[in-house]
Protein backbone atom coordinates (compact mmCIF):
# COMPACT_ATOMS: atom_id res chain seq x y z
CA UNK A 1 0.00 0.00 0.00
CA UNK A 2 2.01 3.03 1.09
CA UNK A 3 4.01 5.02 3.59
CA UNK A 4 2.62 8.29 4.87
CA UNK A 5 4.71 10.65 6.96
CA UNK A 6 2.29 12.91 8.80
CA UNK A 7 3.72 16.13 10.26
CA UNK A 8 6.68 14.59 12.06
CA UNK A 9 9.22 16.56 14.03
CA UNK A 10 12.25 15.14 15.75
CA UNK A 11 14.25 16.81 18.48
CA UNK A 12 17.34 15.26 20.00
CA UNK A 13 19.55 16.24 22.89
CA UNK A 14 16.54 17.55 24.85
CA UNK A 15 18.31 17.04 28.18
CA UNK A 16 21.63 18.57 27.08
CA UNK A 17 20.47 22.18 27.16
CA UNK A 18 21.09 22.61 23.43
CA UNK A 19 18.31 20.59 21.81
CA UNK A 20 18.53 20.25 18.04
CA UNK A 21 15.46 20.03 15.86
CA UNK A 22 16.60 17.63 13.15
CA UNK A 23 13.20 17.34 11.46
CA UNK A 24 10.62 20.10 11.41
CA UNK A 25 7.03 19.28 10.50
CA UNK A 26 7.83 16.90 7.65
CA UNK A 27 4.95 15.42 5.66
CA UNK A 28 5.41 13.02 2.78
CA UNK A 29 3.23 10.56 0.94
CA UNK A 30 5.09 7.66 -0.63
CA UNK A 31 2.93 5.58 -2.94
CA UNK A 32 3.78 2.01 -3.97
CA UNK A 33 6.31 1.42 -6.68
CA UNK A 34 7.73 4.94 -6.87
CA UNK A 35 11.47 5.63 -7.19
CA UNK A 36 12.25 8.68 -5.07
CA UNK A 37 15.56 10.51 -4.77
CA UNK A 38 16.30 12.26 -1.48
CA UNK A 39 18.84 15.08 -1.71
CA UNK A 40 20.14 17.67 0.73
CA UNK A 41 23.49 18.81 2.06
CA UNK A 42 25.26 16.99 4.90
CA UNK A 43 23.24 17.54 8.05
CA UNK A 44 19.99 18.46 6.28
CA UNK A 45 18.12 15.60 7.96
CA UNK A 46 18.07 12.99 5.17
CA UNK A 47 19.44 10.10 7.18
CA UNK A 48 17.34 11.01 10.22
CA UNK A 49 14.19 10.96 8.10
CA UNK A 50 15.13 7.59 6.60
CA UNK A 51 15.67 6.15 10.07
CA UNK A 52 12.16 7.22 10.99
CA UNK A 53 10.67 5.39 8.02
CA UNK A 54 11.63 1.99 9.36
CA UNK A 55 11.16 2.76 13.02
CA UNK A 56 14.79 3.09 14.09
CA UNK A 57 13.99 6.56 15.42
CA UNK A 58 10.69 7.71 16.90
CA UNK A 59 9.35 11.14 16.03
CA UNK A 60 8.93 13.67 18.86
CA UNK A 61 5.58 14.61 17.37
CA UNK A 62 3.48 13.57 14.39
CA UNK A 63 3.18 10.03 13.14
CA UNK A 64 3.90 7.60 10.32
CA UNK A 65 1.35 5.32 8.65
CA UNK A 66 2.50 2.14 6.94
CA UNK A 67 -0.14 0.39 4.87
CA UNK A 68 -2.85 2.30 6.71
CA UNK A 69 -1.62 1.51 10.22
CA UNK A 70 -0.18 4.06 12.65
CA UNK A 71 3.27 2.69 13.49
CA UNK A 72 3.34 4.54 16.83
CA UNK A 73 0.08 2.92 17.95
CA UNK A 74 0.46 0.80 21.07
CA UNK A 75 1.04 -2.82 20.14
CA UNK A 76 2.15 -2.09 16.57
CA UNK A 77 4.67 -4.68 15.44
CA UNK A 78 7.83 -2.61 14.75
CA UNK A 79 9.71 -5.77 13.87
CA UNK A 80 7.31 -6.22 11.00
CA UNK A 81 7.89 -2.62 9.88
CA UNK A 82 11.65 -3.13 9.92
CA UNK A 83 11.43 -6.19 7.71
CA UNK A 84 9.00 -4.51 5.28
CA UNK A 85 10.94 -1.25 5.05
CA UNK A 86 14.52 -2.33 4.38
CA UNK A 87 17.29 0.14 5.11
CA UNK A 88 20.70 -0.15 3.46
CA UNK A 89 23.13 2.07 5.36
CA UNK A 90 26.08 3.98 3.97
CA UNK A 91 29.05 1.71 3.31
CA UNK A 92 26.92 -1.37 4.10
CA UNK A 93 29.84 -3.65 3.32
CA UNK A 94 31.31 -2.67 6.71
CA UNK A 95 28.51 -4.72 8.20
CA UNK A 96 29.31 -7.94 6.36
CA UNK A 97 30.54 -10.44 8.92
CA UNK A 98 29.77 -14.06 8.03
CA UNK A 99 32.25 -16.56 6.61
CA UNK A 100 30.60 -16.68 3.21
CA UNK A 101 28.49 -14.27 1.22
CA UNK A 102 25.66 -16.82 1.27
CA UNK A 103 25.69 -17.19 5.07
CA UNK A 104 25.70 -13.41 5.39
CA UNK A 105 22.61 -12.99 3.21
CA UNK A 106 20.84 -15.86 5.06
CA UNK A 107 21.30 -14.08 8.39
CA UNK A 108 18.33 -11.71 8.07
CA UNK A 109 15.69 -14.29 7.09
CA UNK A 110 17.06 -16.64 9.77
CA UNK A 111 16.30 -13.96 12.36
CA UNK A 112 12.75 -13.80 11.06
CA UNK A 113 12.42 -17.41 12.22
CA UNK A 114 12.13 -18.96 8.75
CA UNK A 115 13.10 -22.57 8.03
CA UNK A 116 16.59 -23.29 6.70
CA UNK A 117 15.36 -24.05 3.21
CA UNK A 118 13.22 -20.90 3.09
CA UNK A 119 16.21 -18.82 4.19
CA UNK A 120 18.37 -20.35 1.50
CA UNK A 121 15.76 -19.82 -1.20
CA UNK A 122 15.44 -16.19 -0.22
CA UNK A 123 19.20 -15.72 -0.14
CA UNK A 124 19.62 -17.17 -3.65
CA UNK A 125 16.77 -15.05 -4.89
CA UNK A 126 18.15 -11.87 -3.33
CA UNK A 127 21.67 -12.45 -4.68
CA UNK A 128 20.24 -13.05 -8.15
CA UNK A 129 18.23 -9.84 -7.97
CA UNK A 130 21.30 -7.72 -7.27
CA UNK A 131 23.22 -9.41 -10.07
CA UNK A 132 25.77 -11.02 -7.76
CA UNK A 133 28.15 -13.38 -9.66
CA UNK A 134 27.03 -16.95 -8.93
CA UNK A 135 30.52 -18.42 -8.70
CA UNK A 136 31.37 -16.12 -5.78
CA UNK A 137 28.39 -16.95 -3.55
CA UNK A 138 30.42 -19.22 -1.26
CA UNK A 139 33.55 -17.09 -1.02
CA UNK A 140 34.36 -14.87 1.95
CA UNK A 141 32.83 -11.41 1.63
CA UNK A 142 36.25 -9.98 2.45
CA UNK A 143 37.73 -11.24 -0.80
CA UNK A 144 35.28 -9.33 -2.98
CA UNK A 145 35.73 -6.08 -4.88
CA UNK A 146 34.05 -2.92 -3.59
CA UNK A 147 31.10 -3.21 -5.96
CA UNK A 148 30.55 -6.90 -5.20
CA UNK A 149 30.62 -6.30 -1.44
CA UNK A 150 28.08 -3.54 -1.87
CA UNK A 151 25.79 -5.91 -3.80
CA UNK A 152 26.15 -8.64 -1.19
CA UNK A 153 25.15 -6.16 1.51
CA UNK A 154 22.11 -4.98 -0.45
CA UNK A 155 21.10 -8.62 -1.03
CA UNK A 156 21.15 -9.10 2.75
CA UNK A 157 18.40 -6.50 3.05
CA UNK A 158 16.47 -7.79 0.02
CA UNK A 159 16.36 -11.26 1.55
CA UNK A 160 13.99 -9.82 4.15
CA UNK A 161 11.55 -9.27 1.25
CA UNK A 162 10.94 -5.59 1.92
CA UNK A 163 8.17 -3.68 0.16
CA UNK A 164 10.12 -0.46 0.50
CA UNK A 165 13.88 -0.30 0.01
CA UNK A 166 15.82 2.68 1.35
CA UNK A 167 19.43 3.12 0.23
CA UNK A 168 21.70 5.70 1.83
CA UNK A 169 24.31 6.65 -0.79
CA UNK A 170 24.67 3.17 -2.24
CA UNK A 171 27.25 4.26 -4.83
CA UNK A 172 29.69 6.25 -2.66
CA UNK A 173 33.27 5.21 -3.45
CA UNK A 174 32.37 3.04 -6.46
CA UNK A 175 33.87 3.52 -9.91
CA UNK A 176 31.58 4.94 -12.64
CA UNK A 177 30.68 1.52 -14.05
CA UNK A 178 30.00 0.20 -10.55
CA UNK A 179 27.69 3.17 -9.92
CA UNK A 180 25.75 2.50 -13.13
CA UNK A 181 25.50 -1.22 -12.41
CA UNK A 182 24.12 -0.78 -8.91
CA UNK A 183 21.62 1.91 -9.94
CA UNK A 184 20.46 -0.11 -12.96
CA UNK A 185 19.83 -3.12 -10.69
CA UNK A 186 17.89 -0.93 -8.27
CA UNK A 187 15.81 0.51 -11.12
CA UNK A 188 15.08 -3.08 -12.17
CA UNK A 189 13.80 -3.91 -8.68
CA UNK A 190 11.35 -1.04 -9.02
CA UNK A 191 10.21 -2.09 -12.51
CA UNK A 192 10.08 -5.85 -12.07
CA UNK A 193 9.11 -6.25 -8.41
CA UNK A 194 7.16 -3.01 -8.12
CA UNK A 195 9.32 -2.19 -5.12
CA UNK A 196 9.20 1.33 -3.67
CA UNK A 197 12.71 2.80 -3.67
CA UNK A 198 14.12 5.73 -1.72
CA UNK A 199 17.61 6.71 -2.81
CA UNK A 200 19.65 9.15 -0.72
CA UNK A 201 22.33 10.59 -2.98
CA UNK A 202 24.86 13.39 -3.37
CA UNK A 203 25.05 12.91 -7.12
CA UNK A 204 22.60 15.16 -8.92
CA UNK A 205 23.45 13.43 -12.20
CA UNK A 206 22.52 9.99 -10.81
CA UNK A 207 19.31 11.24 -9.27
CA UNK A 208 18.28 12.96 -12.52
CA UNK A 209 18.93 9.80 -14.50
CA UNK A 210 17.06 7.28 -12.39
CA UNK A 211 14.29 8.63 -10.17
CA UNK A 212 10.64 9.60 -10.75
CA UNK A 213 10.50 12.17 -8.00
CA UNK A 214 12.93 14.18 -5.90
CA UNK A 215 12.48 15.27 -2.31
CA UNK A 216 14.89 18.05 -1.29
CA UNK A 217 15.58 18.49 2.41
CA UNK A 218 17.08 21.60 3.96
CA UNK A 219 17.54 22.25 7.68
CA UNK A 220 15.13 19.48 8.58
CA UNK A 221 12.34 20.75 6.35
CA UNK A 222 11.08 19.73 2.94
CA UNK A 223 12.39 22.36 0.55
CA UNK A 224 11.08 20.94 -2.74
CA UNK A 225 9.14 17.80 -3.67
CA UNK A 226 8.53 17.26 -7.37
CA UNK A 227 9.72 15.58 -10.59
CA UNK A 228 13.43 15.97 -11.46
CA UNK A 229 12.55 18.45 -14.22
CA UNK A 230 10.63 20.70 -11.85
CA UNK A 231 13.14 20.43 -9.01
CA UNK A 232 16.18 21.26 -11.15
CA UNK A 233 14.34 24.26 -12.60
CA UNK A 234 15.16 25.80 -9.20
CA UNK A 235 18.92 25.32 -9.66
CA UNK A 236 19.76 28.73 -8.21
CA UNK A 237 17.88 28.02 -4.99
CA UNK A 238 19.47 24.56 -4.88
CA UNK A 239 22.93 26.13 -5.03
CA UNK A 240 22.06 28.37 -2.11
CA UNK A 241 21.42 25.30 0.03
CA UNK A 242 24.66 23.55 -0.97
CA UNK A 243 23.31 21.49 -3.86
CA UNK A 244 23.41 21.91 -7.62
CA UNK A 245 21.74 20.78 -10.83
CA UNK A 246 23.18 18.18 -13.20
CA UNK A 247 25.90 19.65 -15.41
CA UNK A 248 23.77 19.30 -18.55
CA UNK A 249 21.12 21.56 -17.04
CA UNK A 250 23.71 24.35 -16.75
CA UNK A 251 24.82 23.75 -20.34
CA UNK A 252 21.23 24.13 -21.55
CA UNK A 253 20.84 27.41 -19.67
CA UNK A 254 24.10 28.72 -21.16
CA UNK A 255 22.99 27.70 -24.65
CA UNK A 256 19.68 29.47 -24.18
CA UNK A 257 21.55 32.57 -22.97
CA UNK A 258 23.70 32.35 -26.11
CA UNK A 259 20.54 32.58 -28.17
CA UNK A 260 19.93 28.93 -29.07
CA UNK A 261 16.26 28.08 -28.82
CA UNK A 262 16.48 25.11 -26.40
CA UNK A 263 14.33 24.02 -23.47
CA UNK A 264 16.18 24.41 -20.18
CA UNK A 265 14.35 21.83 -18.08
CA UNK A 266 16.62 19.08 -19.36
CA UNK A 267 18.31 16.83 -16.80
CA UNK A 268 19.97 13.92 -18.64
CA UNK A 269 22.61 13.67 -21.37
CA UNK A 270 20.43 11.86 -23.91
CA UNK A 271 17.59 14.34 -23.46
CA UNK A 272 20.05 17.21 -23.89
CA UNK A 273 21.48 15.69 -27.09
CA UNK A 274 17.97 15.31 -28.57
CA UNK A 275 17.05 18.85 -27.62
CA UNK A 276 20.24 20.42 -29.05
CA UNK A 277 19.92 18.46 -32.32
CA UNK A 278 16.30 19.60 -32.59
CA UNK A 279 17.19 23.25 -31.95
CA UNK A 280 20.12 23.21 -34.40
CA UNK A 281 18.13 21.63 -37.21
CA UNK A 282 15.47 24.30 -37.16
CA UNK B 1 63.28 20.14 -13.35
CA UNK B 2 63.69 17.07 -11.17
CA UNK B 3 60.70 14.78 -10.70
CA UNK B 4 59.18 15.08 -7.24
CA UNK B 5 58.10 11.44 -7.51
CA UNK B 6 59.62 8.81 -9.73
CA UNK B 7 58.91 5.10 -9.78
CA UNK B 8 60.75 2.39 -11.67
CA UNK B 9 59.29 -1.09 -12.24
CA UNK B 10 57.37 -1.02 -8.97
CA UNK B 11 55.63 -4.26 -8.01
CA UNK B 12 53.44 -4.81 -4.97
CA UNK B 13 51.51 -8.00 -4.21
CA UNK B 14 48.87 -8.82 -1.65
CA UNK B 15 49.28 -12.38 -0.46
CA UNK B 16 46.30 -14.24 1.01
CA UNK B 17 46.93 -17.02 3.47
CA UNK B 18 44.70 -19.63 5.13
CA UNK B 19 44.61 -20.35 8.90
CA UNK B 20 47.81 -22.38 8.72
CA UNK B 21 49.63 -19.62 6.91
CA UNK B 22 49.77 -21.41 3.57
CA UNK B 23 49.45 -19.11 0.58
CA UNK B 24 46.01 -19.36 -1.03
CA UNK B 25 46.28 -16.60 -3.56
CA UNK B 26 48.34 -13.68 -4.76
CA UNK B 27 46.97 -10.42 -6.14
CA UNK B 28 49.41 -8.22 -7.97
CA UNK B 29 48.06 -4.80 -7.04
CA UNK B 30 50.84 -2.81 -8.67
CA UNK B 31 52.51 -4.42 -11.65
CA UNK B 32 55.77 -2.91 -12.96
CA UNK B 33 54.76 0.72 -12.79
CA UNK B 34 57.28 3.30 -13.98
CA UNK B 35 56.29 6.94 -13.97
CA UNK B 36 57.50 10.43 -13.22
CA UNK B 37 55.63 13.33 -11.62
CA UNK B 38 56.97 16.85 -12.10
CA UNK B 39 57.27 19.25 -9.17
CA UNK B 40 54.33 21.67 -9.17
CA UNK B 41 52.05 19.61 -11.41
CA UNK B 42 48.40 18.75 -10.75
CA UNK B 43 48.13 15.03 -11.42
CA UNK B 44 45.03 12.84 -11.47
CA UNK B 45 44.97 9.07 -11.18
CA UNK B 46 41.89 7.27 -12.48
CA UNK B 47 41.03 3.58 -12.41
CA UNK B 48 38.18 1.29 -11.41
CA UNK B 49 37.83 -0.21 -7.92
CA UNK B 50 40.67 -2.68 -7.50
CA UNK B 51 42.81 -1.24 -10.33
CA UNK B 52 45.69 -0.58 -7.93
CA UNK B 53 45.58 3.22 -7.74
CA UNK B 54 45.34 3.46 -3.94
CA UNK B 55 48.07 0.86 -3.48
CA UNK B 56 50.31 2.84 -5.81
CA UNK B 57 49.49 6.10 -4.02
CA UNK B 58 50.50 4.59 -0.68
CA UNK B 59 53.97 4.11 -2.14
CA UNK B 60 54.31 7.87 -2.63
CA UNK B 61 54.68 8.50 1.09
CA UNK B 62 56.16 5.20 2.17
CA UNK B 63 53.04 3.76 3.82
CA UNK B 64 53.90 0.88 1.52
CA UNK B 65 57.31 0.16 0.03
CA UNK B 66 57.84 -1.71 -3.23
CA UNK B 67 58.53 -5.44 -3.26
CA UNK B 68 60.33 -4.99 -6.54
CA UNK B 69 61.53 -1.80 -8.16
CA UNK B 70 62.16 1.61 -6.62
CA UNK B 71 60.22 4.71 -5.60
CA UNK B 72 62.05 8.00 -5.24
CA UNK B 73 60.35 10.90 -3.48
CA UNK B 74 62.26 14.13 -4.04
CA UNK B 75 65.26 11.96 -4.85
CA UNK B 76 64.95 9.81 -1.71
CA UNK B 77 64.63 6.04 -2.08
CA UNK B 78 61.61 5.04 0.06
CA UNK B 79 63.14 1.63 0.80
CA UNK B 80 65.89 3.20 2.88
CA UNK B 81 64.81 3.31 6.50
CA UNK B 82 66.58 6.60 7.19
CA UNK B 83 64.49 8.36 4.52
CA UNK B 84 61.02 7.41 5.79
CA UNK B 85 60.50 10.51 7.95
CA UNK B 86 61.68 12.88 5.27
CA UNK B 87 59.58 11.12 2.65
CA UNK B 88 56.42 11.48 4.75
CA UNK B 89 57.23 15.13 5.33
CA UNK B 90 57.69 15.68 1.62
CA UNK B 91 54.54 13.88 0.49
CA UNK B 92 51.48 14.19 2.75
CA UNK B 93 48.38 12.09 2.35
CA UNK B 94 44.64 12.80 2.71
CA UNK B 95 42.12 9.95 2.75
CA UNK B 96 38.45 9.47 1.90
CA UNK B 97 36.82 9.66 5.30
CA UNK B 98 37.51 12.90 7.19
CA UNK B 99 36.22 11.40 10.43
CA UNK B 100 39.12 8.95 10.50
CA UNK B 101 41.74 11.67 10.14
CA UNK B 102 40.79 14.29 12.69
CA UNK B 103 41.91 13.58 16.22
CA UNK B 104 42.00 16.77 18.29
CA UNK B 105 38.98 18.41 19.97
CA UNK B 106 39.71 21.82 18.44
CA UNK B 107 40.44 22.57 14.78
CA UNK B 108 43.69 24.50 15.34
CA UNK B 109 45.10 21.79 17.62
CA UNK B 110 44.38 19.19 14.98
CA UNK B 111 46.24 21.16 12.35
CA UNK B 112 49.15 21.72 14.76
CA UNK B 113 49.50 18.02 15.54
CA UNK B 114 51.73 17.22 12.55
CA UNK B 115 54.32 19.96 12.97
CA UNK B 116 54.33 19.40 16.73
CA UNK B 117 55.30 15.76 16.15
CA UNK B 118 58.04 16.94 13.84
CA UNK B 119 59.54 18.98 16.66
CA UNK B 120 58.77 22.35 15.09
CA UNK B 121 59.18 25.23 17.63
CA UNK B 122 55.89 26.38 19.16
CA UNK B 123 55.91 29.83 17.63
CA UNK B 124 56.52 28.39 14.18
CA UNK B 125 53.70 25.82 14.74
CA UNK B 126 51.15 28.58 15.33
CA UNK B 127 52.37 30.44 12.28
CA UNK B 128 51.98 27.33 10.17
CA UNK B 129 48.54 26.54 11.62
CA UNK B 130 47.37 30.02 10.72
CA UNK B 131 48.78 29.87 7.19
CA UNK B 132 47.44 26.39 6.52
CA UNK B 133 43.94 27.17 7.75
CA UNK B 134 43.90 30.37 5.70
CA UNK B 135 45.06 28.47 2.62
CA UNK B 136 42.01 26.16 2.78
CA UNK B 137 39.59 28.89 3.88
CA UNK B 138 39.02 27.47 7.37
CA UNK B 139 40.78 30.08 9.52
CA UNK B 140 37.54 31.46 10.96
CA UNK B 141 36.74 27.98 12.29
CA UNK B 142 40.07 27.58 14.13
CA UNK B 143 38.48 27.53 17.60
CA UNK B 144 35.62 25.20 16.59
CA UNK B 145 35.20 21.56 17.43
CA UNK B 146 35.69 19.42 14.31
CA UNK B 147 32.49 17.56 15.28
CA UNK B 148 30.35 20.52 14.32
CA UNK B 149 31.83 20.93 10.84
CA UNK B 150 30.35 19.71 7.57
CA UNK B 151 32.09 16.97 5.58
CA UNK B 152 33.71 19.45 3.20
CA UNK B 153 34.94 21.58 6.09
CA UNK B 154 36.39 18.55 7.90
CA UNK B 155 38.15 17.46 4.76
CA UNK B 156 39.66 20.94 4.38
CA UNK B 157 40.90 20.73 7.99
CA UNK B 158 42.54 17.39 7.10
CA UNK B 159 44.24 19.07 4.16
CA UNK B 160 45.40 21.95 6.39
CA UNK B 161 46.84 19.35 8.78
CA UNK B 162 48.98 18.00 5.97
CA UNK B 163 49.91 21.49 4.76
CA UNK B 164 51.19 22.46 8.18
CA UNK B 165 53.97 19.94 7.66
CA UNK B 166 55.06 21.97 4.61
CA UNK B 167 55.01 19.13 2.13
CA UNK B 168 56.15 19.60 -1.45
CA UNK B 169 53.50 17.17 -2.56
CA UNK B 170 50.06 16.18 -1.37
CA UNK B 171 48.34 12.91 -2.29
CA UNK B 172 44.54 12.82 -1.97
CA UNK B 173 42.82 9.44 -2.17
CA UNK B 174 39.15 10.04 -3.12
CA UNK B 175 38.85 13.09 -0.86
CA UNK B 176 35.35 13.95 -2.12
CA UNK B 177 33.71 10.50 -2.18
CA UNK B 178 31.67 11.16 0.95
CA UNK B 179 30.82 14.82 0.36
CA UNK B 180 27.76 16.71 -0.88
CA UNK B 181 28.08 18.97 -3.96
CA UNK B 182 28.99 22.04 -1.89
CA UNK B 183 31.61 20.06 0.05
CA UNK B 184 33.10 18.77 -3.17
CA UNK B 185 33.31 22.27 -4.63
CA UNK B 186 35.03 23.57 -1.47
CA UNK B 187 37.63 20.82 -1.34
CA UNK B 188 38.49 21.04 -5.03
CA UNK B 189 38.81 24.81 -4.87
CA UNK B 190 41.16 24.50 -1.89
CA UNK B 191 43.28 21.87 -3.62
CA UNK B 192 43.57 23.89 -6.83
CA UNK B 193 44.61 26.99 -4.91
CA UNK B 194 47.34 25.09 -3.09
CA UNK B 195 48.66 23.96 -6.40
CA UNK B 196 48.50 27.36 -8.10
CA UNK B 197 49.39 29.70 -5.25
CA UNK B 198 51.68 27.59 -3.07
CA UNK B 199 53.15 25.47 -5.85
CA UNK B 200 52.36 22.22 -4.03
CA UNK B 201 52.34 19.18 -6.30
CA UNK B 202 48.88 17.60 -6.15
CA UNK B 203 48.10 13.95 -6.85
CA UNK B 204 44.35 13.44 -6.88
CA UNK B 205 42.77 10.00 -6.98
CA UNK B 206 39.08 10.16 -7.84
CA UNK B 207 36.10 8.44 -9.40
CA UNK B 208 34.57 11.75 -10.47
CA UNK B 209 35.70 12.49 -14.01
CA UNK B 210 34.75 16.18 -13.92
CA UNK B 211 37.26 16.74 -11.09
CA UNK B 212 40.05 15.86 -13.48
CA UNK B 213 39.45 18.30 -16.35
CA UNK B 214 41.91 20.91 -15.03
CA UNK B 215 44.74 18.47 -14.30
CA UNK B 216 48.11 18.84 -16.03
CA UNK B 217 48.33 15.11 -16.55
CA UNK B 218 46.13 12.06 -16.04
CA UNK B 219 47.25 8.51 -15.39
CA UNK B 220 44.72 5.70 -15.90
CA UNK B 221 45.33 2.39 -14.16
CA UNK B 222 44.00 -1.10 -14.81
CA UNK B 223 45.14 -4.41 -13.28
CA UNK B 224 48.00 -2.69 -11.50
CA UNK B 225 49.43 -1.12 -14.64
CA UNK B 226 49.39 2.41 -16.03
CA UNK B 227 47.43 1.86 -19.24
CA UNK B 228 46.98 5.45 -20.41
CA UNK B 229 48.66 8.75 -19.64
CA UNK B 230 48.22 12.17 -21.12
CA UNK B 231 46.43 15.48 -20.77
CA UNK B 232 42.72 15.41 -19.87
CA UNK B 233 41.95 16.31 -23.51
CA UNK B 234 43.94 13.36 -24.80
CA UNK B 235 42.47 10.93 -22.26
CA UNK B 236 38.81 11.96 -22.45
CA UNK B 237 38.78 11.71 -26.24
CA UNK B 238 38.95 7.94 -25.72
CA UNK B 239 35.32 7.54 -24.61
CA UNK B 240 34.90 3.88 -25.64
CA UNK B 241 38.27 2.83 -24.21
CA UNK B 242 37.48 4.50 -20.87
CA UNK B 243 34.10 2.76 -20.69
CA UNK B 244 35.92 -0.54 -21.30
CA UNK B 245 37.97 0.28 -18.19
CA UNK B 246 34.77 0.83 -16.12
CA UNK B 247 35.38 4.58 -16.24
CA UNK B 248 33.51 7.46 -17.77
CA UNK B 249 34.04 10.95 -19.15
CA UNK B 250 32.79 14.29 -17.75
CA UNK B 251 29.14 14.98 -18.59
CA UNK B 252 29.90 17.80 -21.09
CA UNK B 253 32.32 15.47 -22.93
CA UNK B 254 29.68 12.74 -23.00
CA UNK B 255 27.11 15.19 -24.36
CA UNK B 256 29.55 16.32 -27.08
CA UNK B 257 30.19 12.67 -27.96
CA UNK B 258 26.44 11.97 -28.19
CA UNK B 259 25.97 15.04 -30.40
CA UNK B 260 28.77 13.93 -32.71
CA UNK B 261 27.14 10.50 -33.00
CA UNK B 262 24.02 12.33 -34.15
CA UNK B 263 25.92 14.10 -36.87
CA UNK B 264 26.75 17.45 -35.26
CA UNK B 265 30.30 18.37 -36.37
CA UNK B 266 31.94 19.28 -33.05
CA UNK B 267 35.70 19.35 -32.43
CA UNK B 268 37.43 16.67 -30.31
CA UNK B 269 38.55 17.25 -26.76
CA UNK B 270 35.60 19.16 -25.25
CA UNK B 271 35.89 18.90 -21.47
CA UNK B 272 33.75 21.61 -19.90
CA UNK B 273 30.32 23.13 -20.32
CA UNK B 274 31.85 26.43 -21.49
CA UNK B 275 33.86 24.71 -24.20
CA UNK B 276 30.78 22.86 -25.42
CA UNK B 277 28.61 25.99 -25.46
CA UNK B 278 31.35 27.84 -27.37
CA UNK B 279 31.70 25.00 -29.90
CA UNK B 280 27.96 24.98 -30.52
CA UNK B 281 27.94 28.77 -30.90
CA UNK B 282 30.75 28.44 -33.47
CA UNK B 283 28.54 26.15 -35.55
CA UNK B 284 26.00 28.81 -36.19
Amino acid sequence: MSLIVDHISYIYGKDTGTPIEALKDVSLSIPDGQFIGIIGHTGSGKSTLMQHLNGLEKASSGTIYFNGEDVYEKGYNLKNLRSKVGLVFQYPEHQLFAETVFADVCYGPKNLGLSKSDCELRAYDALRKVGFPEDLIFTSPFELSGGQKRRAAIAGVLAMKPEVLILDEPTAGLDPKGRDEILTQIKKLQKEENMTILLVSHSMEDVAEYVDRIVVLNEGKIFLDNTPKEVFRHYKELEEIGLSAPQVTYIMHDLADAGLNVRCDVTTVSEAADEIVRALSR
Amino acid sequence: MMDIIRTKDVVYEYIRRDDEGAVTGITTAVDHVSLGIKQGDFIAILGHNGSGKSTLAKHFNAILTPEEGTVWVDGMDTLEEKNVWNVRQTAGMVFQNPDNQIIAPVVEEDVGFGPENMGVPTEEIWKRVEESLKAVGMYEFRKHSPNNLSGGQKQRVSIAGVLAMKPKCIVLDEPTAMLDPQGRREVLKAVHELNKLEGVTVILITHYMEEVTDADKVFVMDSGKVVMQGTPKQIFTLVDELKELRLDVPQPTLLAWELKKRGIPLPDGILTGEELVQAIKDLK
